[in-house]
């Protein structure tokens, strides 16, 4: 886990083979107050309200949570696809010191492939059917390196062989129904890191696959990581795959981050209860015919989320403060206190860290949480 | 590719002649064309003569053996009204419909995209409110009356174009006008539709993601994706076109096969209107294999032949 503060660690030029002398742990992204409306039939409706985290290079941060709960909305806004019905209403996207939510739709092009590539869960439809692989592979360098067809396709067999895709040379000519799932997947990797990004998103990249194909997404997720000293962002319901995968992680409920932090600190120590429900969800030591546990009830609809805590309706803990006035985003946890107050000198970004900041905490990553009682937690 | 064109000419042979076949009945119940050739006061053994000169006083089963002896010799048999080939007047006549034809399609489809795309980047805008009103009163209005409406206004009240006829590029205004609204209704209401579709799929956004701009996304994108079920109804249309502008052709005494036809059924010329029926039945067959390559041409998944993994 590279989550420790260590100043030795960034003098020392680890990503200098990355793009654009990228550091490793440099803040890459920072997104804060980031709101989405979706606009219905039944009126506006706020899908992600306030959400704050950072993204750091040759690092993943996990936004972990269950379906409707705005991680896939986030995914979209940041990386300037949302959808025609949803409106970015609030917030700041700043990557690598540009703020994207400021810039107009043609602006952002110039960033959509060079600084930003995502990958979507489903590959089959994310591809466009009537075009080769290999159109669709060098369309990218096309349009921002300006390459003929000829080079453009001599790129595309480059990067299929980086992502790992058998006979590149003759695979180049196919279309993507002629392509397992998981090479399907690699294919949309593939385009998604084609010009080098700082920031790849990976919206439910494995979902869609069987178990033995998603170790090798992952693994592979992983590889280009470190070449490229990407700071990647993991959207993901699943719990195993944050734990051995993320080096920080938000969990999301409702639109709201709930609660962040490094994955190992948020696992072993959740300051929120509905982390805690989360985790206690995983089956550990049960029997056949023995109850899964799970969070009673369901998430609330977006028109009807409530004015105190997203979570009263199924918080165990739930009181009357729970009810009347919403939780921030505040510092939690054990290690709330900084161990390493160096990180903050080395890069100027870093004293704005994600969420609310009480003044001086600037450990990194900031381990937040928004409950009235996060302290009351016990985890037996 | 090869393999597929023959058997798809061979799939087609039997419709042909169950076209002509049909036809060749029916143009028989019509009644005798003797009492149109020969004049009204002409005797019985006159009528007997006649009917006999040209064999239909045989049975229709005989009368159609006949026929298909001389198809299959390329003989088509002569027209009744001039004597001529009946062969060489359909095909003397085609040309001015096919002309007719692939002009308007292709203006047809041309403004179709343009509106329907148009109207398609924001559902339920503006402009895609005015194109389906557009489209909608296009696809509405009878040819036969927006004909008469335009020769009236246009040709005798303003003067600007001529009734009828085909002298010159401004003869061409008024039928073309008239045959394309109907088909450009039709056709930006699906091209509207299939846009819509096509630009809500992932594959739209990963485009953007990868810094495609507006105009790369709708044109190279999208367009490909929507043109298949465009691409049927135009075909579709084009068959239209091709074997009946009858009432366009007849309004504006356009010279196609169309008016040929009924000039040929007005006039018992039965031998012309089986080589014009015949004709236009070939040309619609070719016309769908087209439309099928068209498809495979689109996209990769319905292509006969699998391309080399």
């Amino acid at each position: 886990m590279k989550t420790a503060a260590d100043p030795s660690t960034r003098q020392n030029p680890q990503g200098s083979a990355g793009p654009a002398g990228a550091q490793a742990h440099d803040v890459v992204l920072q997104v804060s107050d980031l709101a989405v409306d979706i606009r219905t039939h039944r009126g506006t409706v706020r899908a992600v309200n306030s959400v704050g985290f950072e993204a750091r290079a040759g690092e993943t941060l996990a936004l972990l949570g269950e379906s409707g709960c705005g991680k896939s909305m986030t995914a979209k806004a940041l990386a300037g696809i949302m959808d025609p019905v949803c409106d970015l209403a609030d917030g700041r996207i700043v990557l690598n010191g540009t703020d994207l939510a400021a810039l107009t739709p043609k602006e952002r092009l110039k960033f959509a492939g060079p600084e930003l590539g995502i990958v979507f869960q489903d590959a089959l439809t994310a591809l466009n059917p009537v075009y080769t692989v290999g159109t669709q592979l060098g369309e990218a360098f096309r349009i921002h390196r300006g390459l003929n067809a000829k080079q453009a396709r001599a790129e595309a067999i480059d990067l299929m062989k980086r992502v790992g895709i058998p006979e590149p040379e003759s695979r180049v000519n196919s279309y993507p129904h002629q392509f397992s799932g998981g090479m399907r997947q690699r294919i949309l990797i593939a385009m998604a890191v084609a010009l080098n990004p700082r920031l790849l998103i990976a919206d439910e990249p494995t979902t869609a696959l069987d178990v033995t194909v998603q170790a090798q997404i992952m693994q592979l997720l992983r590889k280009l990581r470190e070449e490229g000293q990407m700071a990647v962002i993991l959207i993901t319901h699943d719990l195993a795959v944050v734990a051995e995968e993320a080096d920080s992680v938000a969990v999301m409920y409702a639109g709201n981050v709930v609660e962040s932090g490094p994955v190992a600190e948020v696992f072993a120590d959740p300051r929120h209860p509905y982390t805690k429900g989360l985790l206690e969800s995983v089956p550990v030591h049960l029997e056949r015919g023995d109850q899964l546990k799970s969070i009673p009830g369901s998430p609330p609809e977006l028109h009807d989320i409530p004015s105190g805590c997203v979570y009263q309706s199924r918080c165990p803990m739930v009181q009357d403060i729970c009810r009347a006035e919403r939780p921030a985003l505040r510092p939690a946890g054990r290690r709330r206190t900084p161990s390493g107050t160096a990180t903050a000198a080395a890069d100027p970004e870093q004293t704005t860290s994600a969420g609310t900041n009480d003044g001086g905490a600037t450990v990194r990553p900031v381990r937040t949480a928004a409950c009235h009682f996060s302290e009351e937690i016990t985890n037996a | 590719m090869l393999t597929y064109l023959r058997k798809r000419i061979i799939s087609s042979a039997l419709p042909l002649v169950v076209v002509v076949v049909g036809v060749f009945a029916l143009a028989r119940m019509t009644g005798n064309p003797a009492s149109l050739y020969l004049p009204l006061n002409a005797t019985q053994q006159m009528r007997d003569d006649f009917t006999a000169r040209n064999g239909l006083d045989q049975p229709l089963l005989v009368q159609m053996a006949d026929y298909f002896g001389g198809v299959l010799r390329l003989d088509f048999g002569q027209s009744l009204r001039t004597g001529q080939d009946a062969a060489a007047m359909a095909l003397r006549a085609f040309p001015a419909t096919l002309q007719l034809a692939a002009t308007t399609m292709v203006l047809a489809v041309v403004l179709a995209v343009i509106v329907g795309c148009w109207a398609a980047l924001k559902p339920n805008g503006v402009a895609d409110r005015i194109s389906s009103f557009i489209s909608m009163a296009a696809a509405s209005i009878p040819d036969f009356w927006l004909a008469i409406v335009g020769i009236w206004i246009f040709a005798i009240t303003l003067g600007w174009v001529p009734t009828s006829g085909v002298s010159g590029a401004s003869a061409w205004v008024l039928p073309i006008a008239t045959l394309l609204l109907r088909p450009f209704g039709v056709l930006v209401q699906i091209v509207r539709g299939s846009m819509v579709s096509a630009l809500s799929e992932p594959y739209i956004k990963l485009a953007r993601s990868r810094g495609a701009g507006e105009l790369r996304v709708v044109t190279h994108h999208a367009l490909r994706n929507a043109a298949a079920p465009a691409l049927t109804v135009a075909g579709d249309l084009t068959v239209g076109l091709v074997n009946g502008a009858v009432v366009v052709e007849t309004i504006f005494g356009w010279p196609g096969i169309g008016k040929l036809m009924i000039d040929s059924i007005l006039q018992r010329d039965f031998a012309v209107l089986q080589a014009a029926v015949l004709l236009t039945a070939v040309a619609i067959f070719a016309l769908n294999i087209l439309i099928d390559m068209g498809y495979a041409l689109l996209d990769a998944r319905v292509r006969p032949v699998t391309v080399k993994a």
